[in-house]
C-alpha cells in the first residue's frame, strides 16, 4: 500500500520545481506554466489528504482552485497578449515601467 | 503492483516538471506540464478521485493548456533568455536557496510518523464519486461555489477588455 | 483477474480490427455517397463495385515517400499524428455496444470496461483530441499548417463548451454518468413512442449534434482543413503513412460522436426484440450509427463552409446561450414533473 508521505513528497518535489521555475524563467507565458505546476503540486496534496481521511472537502477545495486556475489563465494570457502588443517582447525583465 | 504504478506516474510528472526548466521555447514547456498533468490525473484516479481526475483531464489538459498554446502560437513567441539582466549576483544564492526549500518540505513529510498517517483501505469508499461531490457541492459548499461562478464571469469581462485592440 | 484482463485484450483487439475495417471502408462509402449526391460514378474500377479501393488506397498510402520538411520542428513532427490518432481510439472502450451475449458458456457484456464516470472520460478524451492537430500545424513550419491549427484549438475550445452544456440536459434525465444505465433508462415507453431523449431533449440534441459536426471538423465547420483557403489546413506537409494517421483520426472521430449520439440520444443498442435476442442490440447499435454516419455525409455535400468570423459569432452569441437556456429549462420540467422526466423513481 502506498504511504500518504509518498503522494506528500511528490507534491513538494513539484512546488518546489515549480517554485525554481518561476525564479529562474525569465519568458512571462514560461512563468505562468510554472506557476499552474505549483497549483497542481497542492492540488495533489489536497486530494491525497481528503483520500486518506475520507473527507471529501478538500477535493471540493481542488475544484474551485480549478476553476480560479481558468479564470486566472484567461486573465492572464490577456494581460500577457496586451504586453507583447506594446513592447513586441514578453522577457519580464524589460516590462519594468509602471504603465503600458 | 500499486507502488510500482505510482513510481511509474511520479516519475513521469517529475520528468515533465524538470523538463519545463530545461526547454527554452515555452511551447515544449506546455507540452511538458501536459505531461504532468496527465500524469497527476492517473495519481488521482489511483486515490479514488475520480471525478477530480476527469475533471483534470477537461479542464486542465483540455481547456485551460489550450488556451497557453493557442497563445503561445498566436505570439509566435522568441525563445526566453535564462541571463538574469539586473542583479546578477543573485543567482547564486539561488541554489542553496532551492535546496533549503526542498529540505523543509521533506523535513515536515518525514517528521510525521508512519502510524499517524491514515491508510486508503479505511478511508469512505466512495469519497471520490460524482455524486456524492455533488451532493457536497451543492449543499455544504454552495457559497463558494456561487461565489466562484462570479469570479468567472468577471474573468470573463476582464479577458475581453484586456484582449481588445485600441479602437475596437 | 488474468481471466478479466485476456477478455480486455480480447475485446480491445477485436474492437481495433473492427474499427480500422470500418475506418478504411467510410472512406470508399463517403466517396460513393458524395458521387451518389453529386450525380457521378465514384471509384468502382477496383474489385467488385469498387468494393477493394480501400485496401488500393491502403497500399498507395505505405509505398508514397515520407516526407519531413527541412525546417520543421522534427520530434513535434513525428509524434503529432500519433498524438491526434492515439485520443481518437482511446473514447471506444467505454462505448456500450449492445446487452450481455453468452459465448462460451459465460455471459459476456458487449463493452470492453464500464466505469463511472463514462461519459465525463468521453468528454475529457475528446477535449485532449485537438492537440494532434494543433501541434502538426505548428511543427509543420508552414503558414498555412499555422492557420489550420490555429482555427482549430479556437474552434474546438468553442464549440467543446456548448457539446458539453448540451449533454448535460441528458444528465438530469438519467441522472447518471454511466453510459450503461443511460441507455438502460431509454427502454421504456411513452405511449407509442419509445423513451428516447431525442424526444425529451430536441433542442439539446441539435445543439449536440451541431457541435459534434464542428467537433469533428465536418462540412460547414471544416475550417481548420479549408482546401479553397488553406491547401490542406494543418496537414498540408504530411504524406504517407502520416497523413493517413490523420486521415483515420478524423474517421474515428466521426464514429465516436455518431455512436455517442447514438448511446444519448436515440436509446443506444435497445429495439424491438433486443432484450430477448441480444445479437438484435447490436445490430440496432449499429444501423443506428449508420444512419447518423450518412447524415453527416450528406450534410457535407450539400452546405457551404462557414467564414471564420461566422462560425466564433454562432458559436458564442447563438449556440451557447441557447445550450445553456436548454439546461434551465430542462431543469425547470424536471423539478416540475419529476414523474414524466425521470420515469420511475431513482
Amino acid at each position: 500500500m502506498i504511504p500518504l508521505s509518498w503522494f506528500l513528497g511528490l507534491s513538494a518535489l513539484l512546488f518546489t520545481i515549480g517554485a525554481i521555475g518561476v525564479f529562474i524563467k525569465r519568458n512571462a507565458i514560461s512563468i505562468f506554466l510554472c506557476i499552474e505546476l505549483m497549483l497542481n503540486a497542492v492540488n495533489l496534496t489536497l486530494v491525497a489528504i481528503s483520500s486518506y481521511f475520507g473527507d471529501l472537502g478538500g477535493q471540493l477545495f481542488v475544484f474551485i482552485v480549478m476553476t480560479v486556475a481558468a479564470a486566472e489563465a484567461a486573465v492572464g494570457l490577456a494581460i500577457i497578449i496586451s504586453i507583447f502588443r506594446s513592447r513586441e517582447s514578453l522577457n519580464v525583465d524589460e516590462v519594468d515601467a509602471l504603465k503600458l | 503492483m500499486e507502488k510500482a504504478l505510482f513510481i511509474i506516474f511520479a516519475v513521469v510528472a517529475v520528468a515533465s516538471a524538470l523538463n519545463i526548466l530545461i526547454q527554452r521555447n515555452p511551447l515544449y514547456g506546455a507540452l511538458s506540464l501536459i505531461g504532468t498533468l496527465a500524469a497527476l490525473s492517473a495519481l488521482y484516479v489511483m486515490l479514488r478521485a475520480q471525478f477530480i481526475a476527469a475533471m483534470q483531464i477537461v479542464v486542465y489538459a483540455g481547456a485551460i493548456m489550450v488556451l497557453f498554446v493557442f497563445v503561445i502560437m498566436l505570439l509566435n513567441t522568441p525563445k526566453d533568455q535564462p541571463q538574469i539582466d539586473k542583479q546578477r549576483g543573485l543567482r547564486y544564492l539561488a541554489i542553496p536557496f532551492a535546496g533549503l526549500m526542498l529540505a523543509e518540505a521533506f523535513y515536515i513529510v518525514w517528521r510525521v510518523p508512519v502510524q499517524m498517517m491514515p491508510q486508503l483501505e479505511g478511508a469512505n469508499r466512495d469519497a471520490g464519486t460524482t455524486l456524492s461531490i455533488g451532493r457536497k457541492l451543492f449543499t455544504d459548499y454552495l457559497l463558494p461555489f456561487e461565489v466562484t461562478s462570479i469570479l468567472i464571469l468577471m474573468a470573463v469581462v476582464g479577458a475581453m477588455v484586456l484582449a481588445r485592440r485600441e479602437g475596437d | 483477474m488474468t481471466d478479466l484482463l485476456v477478455e480486455w485484450l480480447i475485446k480491445i483487439g477485436l474492437l481495433f480490427f473492427i474499427l480500422l475495417t470500418t475506418v478504411a471502408y467510410l472512406s470508399y462509402i463517403e466517396r460513393r455517397v458524395a458521387s451518389w449526391i453529386q450525380l457521378r460514378v465514384g471509384p468502382n474500377r477496383v474489385g467488385w463495385f469498387g468494393l477493394l479501393q480501400p485496401a488500393a488506397d491502403g497500399l498507395k498510402f505505405i509505398f508514397k515517400e515520407d516526407i519531413i520538411p527541412l525546417k520543421a520542428s522534427k520530434w513535434l513532427y513525428i509524434a503529432a499524428p500519433a498524438i491526434a490518432i492515439i485520443p481518437a481510439l482511446m473514447s471506444f472502450i467505454v462505448i456500450p455496444y449492445g446487452t450481455e451475449i453468452t459465448i462460451f458458456g459465460k455471459p459476456r457484456p458487449l463493452y470492453v470496461t464500464r466505469i463511472d464516470i463514462a461519459l465525463l472520460y468521453v468528454l475529457a478524451i475528446g477535449s485532449v483530441g485537438v492537440y494532434g492537430v494543433v501541434l502538426a500545424g505548428w511543427s509543420s513550419n508552414n503558414k498555412y499548417s499555422l492557420l489550420g491549427g490555429l482555427r482549430a484549438s479556437a474552434q474546438m475550445i468553442s464549440y467543446e463548451l456548448s457539446l458539453g452544456i448540451s449533454i448535460v440536459g441528458v444528465l438530469l434525465i438519467s441522472g447518471s454518468l454511466d453510459l450503461v444505465q443511460i441507455v438502460e433508462r431509454q427502454h421504456t415507453w411513452m405511449g407509442f413512442l419509445p423513451r428516447w431523449n431525442i424526444f425529451l431533449q430536441p433542442i439539446g440534441f441539435i445543439i449536440f449534434f451541431i457541435s459534434a459536426l464542428a467537433e469533428t471538423n465536418r462540412v460547414p465547420f471544416d475550417l481548420p482543413e479549408a482546401e479553397a483557403e488553406l491547401v490542406a489546413g494543418y496537414f498540408t506537409e504530411y504524406s504517407s503513412l502520416k497523413f493517413a494517421m490523420f486521415f483515420m483520426s478524423e474517421y474515428f472521430h466521426l464514429i465516436t460522436v455518431t455512436s455517442i449520439a447514438t448511446t444519448l440520444y436515440f436509446g443506444g443498442w435497445s429495439g424491438p426484440g433486443a432484450a430477448t435476442y441480444p445479437v438484435l442490440g447490436l445490430v440496432y447499435f449499429i444501423i443506428k450509427v449508420f444512419i447518423f454516419i450518412f447524415i453527416f455525409m450528406w450534410i457535407r455535400f450539400t452546405l457551404p463552409r462557414f467564414r471564420y468570423d461566422q462560425l466564433m459569432r454562432f458559436g458564442w452569441k447563438f449556440l451557447l446561450p441557447v445550450a445553456i437556456l436548454n439546461v434551465v429549462f430542462t431543469a425547470t420540467l424536471v423539478l416540475l414533473w419529476p414523474d414524466v422526466f425521470l420515469g420511475s423513481p431513482r
